[in-house]
């Protein structure tokens, strides 16, 4: 934690990112690939062209979905 | 194995089955989940030629370093994924999933699955209803999930769903065909493709149900637990295969009495 972070809640959990951190900057933080990972901020989808765009605000609730096996 | 299989799929002796305009050779559906490697999942789903496969929607695993997705394993262009809401229990729950799903798999198509029980999966029909006409209003290719109530899929076909999928038995089950006479009458009734989705166990489950003239079937467990799944998988194309050519061929009629198949003149004295 350090000056100027902000903290965020993604998959549930607290996290702290830099001020201005974009949704793209963390799914790179992450490692995760962004044409796999769909991303929802406070429960509204945000389309993968504006990835880099949006950035997270304190207090933000980031969901971050995949495919995985099921029937 | 399959050649004969091969043989009478997508051939003249039937038409393709259409779901939402989109063709399909092959009348068997399959599910990604429960197999014991991902390898394994493969294999048998390419034994069972079928050519749509559902998914789930689910949260990145951040905590424990597994954020491979399936797609790392399935590609794309191979098998049309069909992304579902299972364990979705409200309409609200099972739009933001459709939502999400098709975000990720960027096509139209959803398993629309609203369960109402925890114990038998049995679905919230009142629920189902509900976020069949928002997503079929948001444009949506909606697959229902459903039992085998007939005025549940007449009111879902109403809605616009694209396909009505009543259950065999429960999902996972593997019980098999438990009223073969409510599918007959619901496809008896039903304009949309009838897909019968969970409760198979196995490929005389499969071919039963087939042979109630049911457009196509979607199972699961059936494959990933058995001993064998890619040797299950060749065993279900077969099942359902053979159910739906003795369908198109027409069977004899069932009676009491028997009948002998020899001639009854020309015996000895």
């Amino acid at each position: 934690m350090s000056e100027g972070d902000i903290g965020i809640v993604v998959n549930g959990k607290a996290r702290r990112v830099p001020e201005g951190a974009t949704i793209a900057s963390l799914l790179s933080s992450l490692d995760l690939d962004r044409r796999l990972v769909v991303v929802e901020l406070n429960e509204e989808i945000v389309r993968r062209t504006e990835l880099d765009e949006v950035a997270v605000r304190e207090g933000d609730r980031v969901e971050l979905v995949h495919f995985v096996g099921g029937g | 194995m399959i050649t004969a299989t091969e043989r009478l799929e997508g051939t003249d002796y039937d038409r393709p089955l259409v779901i939402a305009g989109r063709e399909f050779t092959s009348r068997l559906i399959v599910g990604t989940g429960k197999y014991r490697s991902n390898e394994e999942m493969v294999a048998a789903i390419r034994a069972s030629g079928a050519e749509m496969v559902t998914v789930a929607v689910r949260r990145v695993d951040l905590d424990r370093g597994n954020t491979e997705s399936i797609l790392h394993h399935l590609d794309p262009e191979e098998f049309f994924l069909l992304p579902n809401t299972a364990g979705c229990y409200t309409a609200e729950d099972a739009i933001r999933y459709a939502r999400l799903g098709r975000e990720a798999g960027l096509s139209d198509w959803v398993k629309l699955e609203v369960i109402g029980d925890e114990e038998t999966l049995l679905p919230d029909n009142a629920q189902l209803l509900q976020a069949t006409e928002v997503l079929v209003g948001d444009g949506f290719n909606v697959l229902a999930y459903t039992n085998d109530d007939l005025l549940v899929a007449l009111e879902l076909e109403k809605l616009g769903a694209a396909a009505v999928m009543p259950l065999a038995s429960p999902i996972g089950s593997g019980l098999g065909l438990l009223n073969p006479y409510s599918i007959r009458i619901l496809k008896s009734r039903l304009e949309v493709p009838v897909i019968v989705d969970a409760g198979v166990g196995t490929a005389s489950d499969a071919c039963v149900t087939m042979e109630q003239g049911v457009d196509g079937i979607l199972m699961n467990t059936a494959l990933a637990a058995a001993r064998d799944p890619v040797l299950m998988a060749h065993a279900m194309r077969a099942g359902v295969v053979a159910g739906r050519a003795a369908y198109l061929a027409g069977r004899m009629p069932r009676r009491e009495w028997a009948v002998p198949s020899s001639p009854t003149s020309g015996m000895l004295d």
